[in-house]
């Protein structure tokens, strides 16, 4: 269970989450809605230890553990994944061998049996295979020249083979064509289950079609304004944050 | 050399932190006194049986020498050396040298295991050794100290008609190949190090590749400088006849220690018509400490010459080691067609400086040369590619590329592209292409989102930025060169 509480953070003195209150328990999938710049991208790299970002207050455990106190590798070990708004190219660096390093390397710190290469690329395959993404993908360097879609079709291959019990999932649907988008909800929903939680991110309330939310917040100028059930999305998606923006002010 | 990667492991498991190489042999060793004269050349000799026109050689090297200055156009700073204070021979007691490996003091055999030489030749006929050692095996020549100490599968090498042995034996079993090629590609007096080393060289590997044959298993040459206050000067001499194939490594380690050691090795490589020698190094001397004590000053003069028409060498070198690398594989691209390579990967960490880079001389028509460089600098260290292309009138069709990728951790290191074009024949295609990157915070921050840690994450973005050139390291050894980046990477960011 995720559980946030009043949790403030600046950045250059600048203070960005103003006093976060959030509680995702076991086998449900939150969206988080809101408009550009309020803190949505920030909250994730806190969640998961970015550095460069001052927590003022407040905190942030995940089953009782102290997430703000973790390095991010053992954050991401415990179970947390981030799917990045912009992936990060890796020049020279094979997907599949990235994925490889990075799953033995969770799996070392939860003292777990290393995978052999041929057990990892029977996953991975399978993996890029139920995704309907092409075997090449993982052949190919991390990231480097895919196209947008393709960075956050990789993403979400990641998510599968590293099967976190959290995922956080920042704008995977912005840039997906209509059949990506289906796939990349499948992808999210075929984790789903009493041990896997997430929070989704998201401008558009399509996405929450395929992937239905147990609850939805909005979040403006670092706050939580708003909290309802998949409804609340289709209310945003009709009128806008103007109103619900205004009322919280 | 799968023995290798795993003693690595082994090694840097019984030592803490910094270098893994760093130990000394308590050994019994037979010292020439210190400084530099000709009675020391004379000693250096006559220990080695060596005939008169060696001697000879020597004795005209060292008078090149003390004619020529130390060169001081290269980015590198360091105190003056002094060549009087400096044992120019030193080798294991036990005398004469060991006729087979049950010879070789135990000791010796032992450091090498710790290092991950397997200098035993262990038996690799099928079923012998079960499965898990199909790789084809590795002749091993290991240099300690002034000596070399065992080469393996000679006996197997010579059915094929391969020489590889040390060159002090050549010079005493071959001395009409040693005579007629020694000194034909870097001559005596070429420069301030290499004179000194064609003085006082002591020994080093000779290999011999006869017409047709394609060499059956990679050679290899492992130098270790242990004994203190002793000067390194390793001479190695390649030649490939018509049609001939070869892979040779060579790697370098010496023991930890607070003053600086002086290395000067000269290679020469000679092919002729459609041969080719493939040469890589694995280049890990002591680097010194993190407040730049002590390490290894490595100057070093090698160079091939591509005689014959499309004759190929190939530079392949990973550079991790070292105080001071002053080092430019070079190539002389004589014969029609012949091509020249350079791989290069050259890392400094804390007060490293590393000047290396290469030559590629166009004389032949149509001929091609590839040099790829990257350059890693991390803590206060000094990282410079220095290369040049020169074109001859003759060279018609001539063609280069190079690329240069530096890569800069932190804000406190230097790196530096220096690229010399000269072209004199207008028909010539020379291309340069350079680049400067930084670890970028957002790729080690993704990289730890997915669970690596900050070294590991250095080590595998440092890897992939290398890949051009370590693709080019025989398999096993590109293994163990990424082991090597990480390693000498350790604790260089954050
Ligand atoms: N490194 C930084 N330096 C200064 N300001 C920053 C930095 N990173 C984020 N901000 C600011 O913090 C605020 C929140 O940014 P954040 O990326 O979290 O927004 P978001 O809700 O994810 O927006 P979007 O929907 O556009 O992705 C913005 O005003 C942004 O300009
Ligand atoms: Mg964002």
């Amino acid at each position: 269970m995720l559980e946030i509480k009043n949790l403030t953070a600046n950045i250059d003195n600048k203070t960005i989450l103003n006093g976060i209150d959030l509680v995702v328990p076991d086998g449900e999938i939150h969206a988080i809605m809101g408009p550009n710049g309020s803190g949505k991208s920030t909250l994730s790299y806190v969640l998961s230890g970015r550095e460069g970002y001052d927590v003022t207050g407040g905190t942030a455990t995940f089953d009782g553990a102290d997430l703000l106190d973790m390095e991010p590798e053992a954050r991401a070990a415990a179970g947390l994944f981030l799917a990045f708004q912009y992936p990060v190219e890796l020049p020279g660096v094979n997907n599949a061998n990235f994925l490889r390093t990075a799953l033995n390397a969770q799996r070392r710190a939860r003292g777990e049996a290393e995978l052999d290469a041929v057990a990892f690329l029977k996953l991975s395959r399978a993996e890029a295979k139920r995704l309907s993404m092409p075997d090449d993908m993982l052949k190919r360097n991390v990231n480097v020249g895919f196209s947008g879609g393709e960075k956050k079709r990789n993403e979400v291959l990641q998510m599968a083979v590293l099967r976190p019990r959290l995922a956080i999932l920042d704008e995977t649907d912005s840039g997906l064509d209509i059949d990506a988008l289906k796939i990349v909800a499948d992808g999210v929903n075929a984790l789903r289950g009493p041990n896997f939680s997430a929070l989704v991110i998201t401008h558009y309330q399509r996405l929450l079609d395929y992937i239905v939310p147990d609850r939805v917040h909005v979040l403006a100028s670092g706050r939580i304004i708003r909290s309802g059930g998949p409804e609340l999305a289709h209310q945003l998606e009709a009128h806008g944050y103007a109103a619900i923006v205004a009322e919280a002010a | 050399m799968a023995a290798i990667a795993e003693t690595l492991d082994a090694v840097q498991a019984v030592t803490d932190g910094g270098y893994k190489w760093g130990f000394s042999t308590d050994i019994e060793m037979d010292m020439a006194p210190k400084g530099l004269n000709e009675d020391i050349i004379r000693l250096i000799s006559s220990r080695k049986d060596e005939p008169a026109w060696l001697l000879d050689w020597r004795l005209k090297s060292y008078a090149a020498w003390l004619k020529t200055e130390e060169p001081d156009w290269a980015k590198i700073k360091h105190p003056p050396i002094d060549y009087q204070d400096l044992h120019y021979y030193a080798a294991p007691k036990k005398k004469p040298g060991p006729k087979s490996l049950d010879e070789v003091d135990p000791e010796l055999l032992r450091t090498y295991e710790r290092l991950g030489i397997p200098l035993r030749e262990r038996a690799i006929l099928a079923g012998v050794e079960g499965a898990e050692d199909e790789r084809p095996p590795i002749a091993i020549d290991a240099v300690f100290d002034s000596v070399s100490v065992a080469t393996t599968f000679r006996s197997t090498l010579a059915k094929s008609g391969v020489i590889f042995c040390p060159i002090s034996e050549a010079v005493r079993d071959h001395p009409e190949l040693v005579r007629k090629y020694l000194g034909s590609v870097v001559p005596a007096g070429d420069n301030y190090f290499a004179a000194l080393n064609s003085a006082v060289f002591t020994d080093g590997s000779f290999v011999y590749i006869p017409k047709g044959v394609r060499c059956p298993m990679e050679l290899s040459t492992y130098f270790r400088i242990n004994a203190r206050n002793t000067g390194q000067f390793e001479r190695t001499l390649i030649i490939a006849e018509e049609g001939a194939y070869v892979s040779y490594l060579e790697g370098c380690t010496a023991p930890q220690r607070d003053e600086n050691q002086l290395h000067a090795a000269v290679v020469e490589l000679i092919v002729f018509d459609d041969a080719q020698i493939k040469y890589s190094t694995v280049q890990n001397w002591y680097p010194g400490d993190a407040n730049g004590k002590g390490g290894i000053y490595n100057f070093v003069t090698k160079r091939g010459a591509c005689r014959g028409a499309r004759s190929k060498i190939s530079w392949t070198q990973v550079e991790t080691g070292s105080a001071i690398t002053w080092k430019y594989p070079s190539c002389i691209l004589q014969g029609d067609d012949s091509v020249g390579e350079f791989y290069s990967v050259a890392v400094t960490t804390n007060h490293q400086q590393a000047d290396t880079g290469t030559k590629m001389i166009h004389i032949g028509r149509n001929t091609r040369s590839t040099i790829v460089s990257k350059g890693i600098s991390a803590g206060k260290s000094n990282n410079t590619y220095r290369g040049l292309v020169r074109v001859l009138p003759k060279a018609h069709g001539a063609r280069n590329h190079t690329q240069c990728d530096s890569l800069l951790i932190g804000d406190q290191c230097g790196a530096h592209t220096v690229p010399y074009i000269e072209s004199r024949n207008p028909t010539a295609k020379l291309e340069h292409e350079a680049t400067t990157s930084k670890i970028a915070d957002d790729q080690l921050f993704y990289c730890r989102q997915r669970g690596l840690s900050q070294e590991d994450a250095v080590g595998l973005i440092v890897n992939g930025f290398c890949k051009d050139v370590l693709k080019e390291l025989p398999m096993e050894f590109a293994v163990e060169a990424q082991k090597l980046l990480a390693i000498s990477l350790e604790g260089s960011v954050g």
